[in-house]
Order: C-alpha cells, then sequence, then structure tokens
C-alpha cells in the first residue's frame, strides 16, 4: 500500500518533470486545450442555465392561456368569453390580459408593455424593466415618454424599476395601468390580448382544454407543458446549431492533440526504452503515460471550465449570448443564476478529458512492449 | 549462474534483410570478477550482452540464471529479474536530458516506491562515491564525458544489482577517463559484483579483476581465454 503510493508520487514526479521539459509544446497544448473546453462548456453551461431559466419563469406562468383565433390569426378576445369560460367545470377563475409590443427607434428594441394586473398603478404611471432603465438611462420619477397610437407622444411617470428574481422576461417590460395601456395603444374597449385561466386540478388542464376548445370554436387554448416544450425545442435547436458551429475548432483540436500526444518525438521514444532497460515494467510507463494526459487534460479542464463557468454566470455571457438568447433584444447585463451540475461536468470530462487520455496511453503502450534492446544501440 | 544454451539471435527473420547476430553459443558464466566480450564490430557484442541483461529474448535457446529459465518467463518477471539483477551502462551513457545527476541515479528505483528520505540518502551516498557530489543537481546535459560515464554507472549501482553490464563503457572516453571507469568496474567486482563487459579497447584487459576473456566473430564465440 505504502509502497503503491510511493510509486505513484515517483511516478508523478517524472511526470510532471517530462511536462515542463517540453514546455513550450505543453504549454501551448494546455491553453488550445483549455480554450476548447472553454466553448464548449460556455454552450452547455449558458443553454442549460437558459433552460432552468425559462422553466422557472414559466413554473409562475398559467396553467392554460386562451387566445381567440380569427382566420387562423391571433385576435382580441372579447370581454364576454371571460365568463363563458368561468363557466367550463375545472376552471376556477378566468382573466383577461392586456399586452403587445412597443417598438422603440431609439435603442431599436421592442419592449413588452403590459397592462399591471397585480398592481395599483394610476394611468400616468409606468413600471419598467430594469435593463431598459438602463439602455434609456432612465429612474424613478423620471418621465418616459412613449409614441401614442394616436400620434402625439405620451407622458409617463416612472413610478417604479422592476427588480424581479430573473432579469431575463422583464429586462424589456414595460407596465401600465389598464386604463394606461388601452389610451396608449386605442385599444378597443370590452377586449383583451387573451385569458389565462386558473385550472383546479392542474393535472385536468388538457381536459379543460378540450372542453374549451369545444365550447368556443374559434379559441386556442395553450397548455403550460406545451410552453415548456416550446422553450425546450427552441434552446435545443439553438444548442444544435451552436454545437454545429464549434465542431470545426472541435475536430482541429481532435487531430492536433492526437498528433501531439499520439506521436510520440524520437526523444520520448528513446525515454522509455531507457527507462524499461533500466528496470521499468510496462506498466510503469502506461502508468506515467496515464499521469501526463490526466495532469494536462485535467488542467486544461479546469481552467477551461471555471473560465466558462465565470463568464456565463459572472460575466453576462457575452460569448454565445447572441446566438443562445436570440429572441430577446434588451439584455445587455443579464446574469444567470450560478449552479453546478454534476452530470453536465461529467459529460464535458467524458469528451476532452478522456479522449486525450487515450491518445496518449496508446502510442506508450505501443513504445513500451518493445523490447528495450534498442536502448542499448542509442 | 548464468548459462546459455544452444543461443540464436536473428534480426528480421524471415525477411530480405534477416541477420543472424549470434549462433549457436553455448556458455556458462561464474558469479564474480570481469568478464570481457572481444570482437569487432558487428560480431554480436551487444545483442549478447542485451540477451544476457534479459533486454531482449534469443529467437531459440535457452537462457538461465541460477538455474532458473529465463527465456520463457512472461515479460513482467523478466522485468523484475532484470530490475533486481542487472545493473546496464549503456555505450551512449543514456541518462535523461532534462532531469539533474540525482534524479537520473534515482529514476531505476522509482517503480519500487522505496521510501524518498532512503532513495535520495543512497543515491547521494554512490554520487559521493564517484566524486559527483558537486554535479547532484547539475542537469546531466552539462556533464563532461567521464562525469556522465560515472553518472551512469551510479544509476547502475542504485538498485543494488549483483551483474554490472558494460557495453563499450571506454569507447567515448580518452585513456585516462577509460582508465578510471576500468578502476571503478575493478571495485565493483572487488565487491564481489559479476562484471560483464564488451570492448574490443586493449586498455581493458589491463583491468586487474579480468578473469576471463570471451571472443566473438559474426556471431560465434571463437574463443575463450581465462586471464
Ligand atoms: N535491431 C537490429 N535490427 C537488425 N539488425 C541488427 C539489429 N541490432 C543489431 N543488428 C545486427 O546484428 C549484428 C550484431 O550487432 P551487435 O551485437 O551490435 O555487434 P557489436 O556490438 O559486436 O558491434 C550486426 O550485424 C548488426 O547489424
Ligand atoms: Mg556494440
Amino acid at each position: 500500500m505504502r509502497v503503491a503510493f510511493e510509486r505513484q508520487k515517483y511516478l508523478i514526479d517524472y511526470t510532471l518533470a517530462a511536462l515542463l521539459r517540453r514546455k513550450t509544446r505543453n504549454l501551448g497544448l494546455l491553453l488550445v486545450y483549455a480554450l476548447l473546453v472553454f466553448l464548449f462548456a460556455s454552450v452547455l453551461l449558458l443553454s442549460q442555465g437558459l433552460r432552468r431559466e425559462a422553466a422557472a419563469l414559466l413554473q409562475d406562468a398559467p396553467e392554460v392561456i386562451v387566445q381567440r383565433l380569427a382566420a387562423g390569426r391571433h385576435d382580441l378576445l372579447p370581454a364576454d368569453w371571460l365568463d363563458s369560460l368561468r363557466r367550463i367545470r375545472g376552471v376556477s377563475d378566468a382573466r383577461g390580459r392586456l399586452w403587445g409590443y412597443y417598438y422603440d427607434p431609439a435603442v431599436k428594441a421592442n419592449y413588452t408593455v403590459m397592462a399591471a394586473a397585480e398592481r395599483p398603478l394610476a394611468e400616468g404611471e409606468i413600471l419598467i424593466g430594469a435593463a431598459l432603465a438602463r439602455v434609456r438611462a432612465i429612474g424613478v420619477g423620471d418621465v418616459f415618454s412613449l409614441r401614442a397610437a394616436s400620434g402625439p407622444p405620451a407622458l409617463f411617470k416612472v413610478a417604479g424599476i422592476l427588480e424581479p428574481s430573473s432579469e431575463l422576461l422583464s429586462a424589456d417590460l414595460l407596465l401600465l395601468s389598464e386604463s394606461g395601456f388601452r389610451a396608449l395603444f386605442q385599444f378597443p374597449p370590452e377586449r383583451y390580448t387573451d385569458a389565462v385561466l386558473t385550472v383546479s386540478n392542474p393535472r385536468e388542464a388538457s381536459t379543460v382544454a378540450r372542453k374549451i376548445a369545444l365550447a368556443l370554436p374559434s379559441s386556442r387554448p395553450i397548455l403550460r407543458s406545451e410552453m415548456l416544450r416550446t422553450y425546450d425545442a427552441v434552446f435545443d435547436w439553438r444548442e444544435g446549431v451552436t454545437f454545429l458551429a464549434l465542431a470545426a475548432p472541435l475536430l482541429a483540436f481532435a487531430v492536433l492533440a492526437w498528433d501531439k500526444a499520439a506521436g510520440l518525438s524520437a526523444e520520448e521514444k528513446r525515454e522509455i526504452g531507457i527507462l524499461k532497460a533500466i528496470g521499468w515494467e510496462t506498466g510503469d510507463i502506461l502508468r506515467m503515460k496515464l499521469w501526463e494526459g490526466a495532469l494536462l487534460s485535467l488542467t486544461a479542464f479546469l481552467l477551461g471550465y471555471l473560465l466558462a463557468w465565470w463568464q456565463v454566470f459572472h460575466g453576462g455571457a457575452r460569448l454565445f449570448a447572441p446566438i443562445l438568447k436570440g429572441w430577446a433584444v434588451l439584455y445587455p447585463d443579464f446574469r444567470l443564476t450560478p449552479t453546478v451540475d454534476p452530470g453536465q461536468i461529467l459529460i464535458v470530462l467524458a469528451v476532452t478529458v478522456v479522449p486525450y487520455i487515450v491518445a496518449t496511453l496508446v502510442p506508450g503502450w505501443r513504445a513500451a512492449i518493445a523490447d528495450p534492446d534498442a536502448a542499448m544501440r542509442g | 549462474m548464468i548459462e546459455l544454451q544452444a543461443v540464436n539471435k536473428r534480426f528480421n527473420p524471415g525477411q530480405s534483410n534477416e541477420c543472424r547476430a549470434l549462433a549457436d553459443i553455448d556458455l556458462r558464466l561464474e558469479r564474480g570478477g570481469i568478464t570481457v566480450f572481444t570482437g569487432p564490430s558487428g560480431s554480436g557484442k551487444t545483442t549478447l550482452l542485451t540477451l544476457i541483461g534479459c533486454l531482449a529474448r534469443p529467437t531459440s535457446g535457452r537462457i538461465s540464471l541460477d538455474g532458473r529459465l529465463l527465456s520463457n518467463l512472461p515479460e513482467r518477471f523478466l522485468t523484475e529479474v532484470r530490475r533486481h539483477t542487472f545493473g546496464f551502462v549503456f555505450q551512449q551513457f543514456n541518462l535523461i536530458r532534462g532531469l539533474t545527476v540525482l534524479e537520473n541515479v534515482m529514476l531505476p528505483a522509482y517503480p519500487l516506491g522505496r521510501p524518498y528520505r532512503e532513495l535520495t540518502a543512497g543515491a547521494r551516498a554512490l554520487l559521493a562515491r564517484f566524486g559527483l557530489e558537486p554535479k547532484a543537481g547539475s542537469k546531466v546535459e552539462w556533464l563532461s564525458g567521464g562525469e556522465a560515464q560515472r553518472t551512469a554507472l551510479a544509476r547502475a549501482l542504485i538498485n543494488d544489482p549483483a551483474v554490472i553490464v558494460a557495453d563499450e563503457p571506454t569507447a567515448n572516453l580518452d585513456s585516462r577517463l577509460s582508465r578510471e571507469v576500468l578502476g571503478l568496474l575493478d571495485d565493483l567486482a572487488a565487491q564481489g559484483r559479476t562484471v560483464l563487459v564488451s570492448s574490443h579497447d586493449p586498455l581493458v584487459f589491463e583491468a586487474a579483476r579480468v578473469r576471463r576473456r570471451l571472443e566473438l566473430r559474426d556471431g560465434r564465440l571463437v574463443g575463450d581465454h581465462p586471464c
């Protein structure tokens, strides 16, 4: 036991010295390797973080949303639908929502504008998302002007900044009072954008949806589970595209690593021959090579993964956010909740570290099983 | 103690460049003293030493050590025997560049997992014995030929082997350094170790404890001269 331990210590010692002896080569390899782990882990961490964020977001989303369709397109929902909806068995409450988009040419971005249901706001008051406040450099008490549908700009007083747990969706949010909303957009009275339902038993949501479709033939009920699936599909797709884009450097690295690791230099072959001649076993050489591969690839892994973690959760994920987030416009400073997922770490380990170790082991083994008599001939 | 029976060694057997390096060698080497293998270049001296030292296997024939047959041992056990029985001094020294003199000397003992303190103490004692103490921390690429040869000798001794195998130990040294190395080999023989040397350098036969001179030519033993 003690002997085995001492032996590993000697082998690590030797391996470290060997790595340092080929400093430039190994340092270059380490950096390229770490960069690759970084890219790979960034995409994984970011897409996973976004997915979790979206899921958390939808957790608070209503079980069922009902839209009205006209000629297959989203149309405004008449207020008397709400009563019809409430009458359906299984629906405990139905509430009309008012929301829409507002394009701000100043920042070339769309805001999401909603009538605040839960907050008492005066007609001239407005609540804005944190990102929006940053971009427009406005704060509480300032006046915010919006182009009204009637023509002249409408002025609102900023009554507060939205600081919710997740900035993902509220970043570009504008909250108005119901009357303010209707006035701004000249929204017809007794009409809503859509309706949200509270269902007594969430597990029966799909049954409720079927009943709604029967009772109101021009309606389209949307279940939360469907939204979750859509989000997931979108993320999967984006993740796939990003990985595809990463495939080229990944492949290039694989070739490079294989070449560097697999193509033992004449010097290394000579060393292996000498070590065998002076009494090292094939197993000792393999253990040494294993340490070499493990030390280099684990260092690269740690470096790359920590860097990726840092940039995704603290650096604003500047690198991949545009591709992965995509649908949003105003996310200059958005933050994901930092998490560590052992399963994911295992995946990154499996695709980066394991192949490299194999790539170092195989040629080492090939050189080590040769008779060491070559050492006698130099 | 070392016995060879009908030993043959062919390189690249069955190919156009087949080379019969050793042919029908029968030989018995007793424990102790210095045995010198002589013969012109290409006569098979190095090949014979690699077979005796378990660095390679014969194409046919039997090699045994103290009555134990080596030629059919699995590679692991062969390594075990090599590690504990033989210490090698190579013609080109074969030190590992980038490591210090001390590290090079300790290298053969790494797989044995001896306690670090004990191992360094042993290595330093060897270095002191060969006058290399001041060089312990130097990288081996800066050594002179004589120092490199003595480092190689210290390395060969670190696992305390019974047999020292030295292939042309004076080939890369001038007369003074050659005499010095021969003196050291002589000392080892005096301590009771068996020393096997290949050489065509007449200086070698001056060593006091040369007990026997074996002559090779074209892979065959053509002379056996007690000294
Ligand atoms: N690895 C090898 N492959 C092919 N031929 C070899 C190899 N090693 C040695 N030989 C040949 O075996 C013969 C004996 O060589 P060697 O034992 O080195 O002789 P010496 O040490 O006496 O000079 C030579 O003809 C040499 O060319
Ligand atoms: Mg030779």
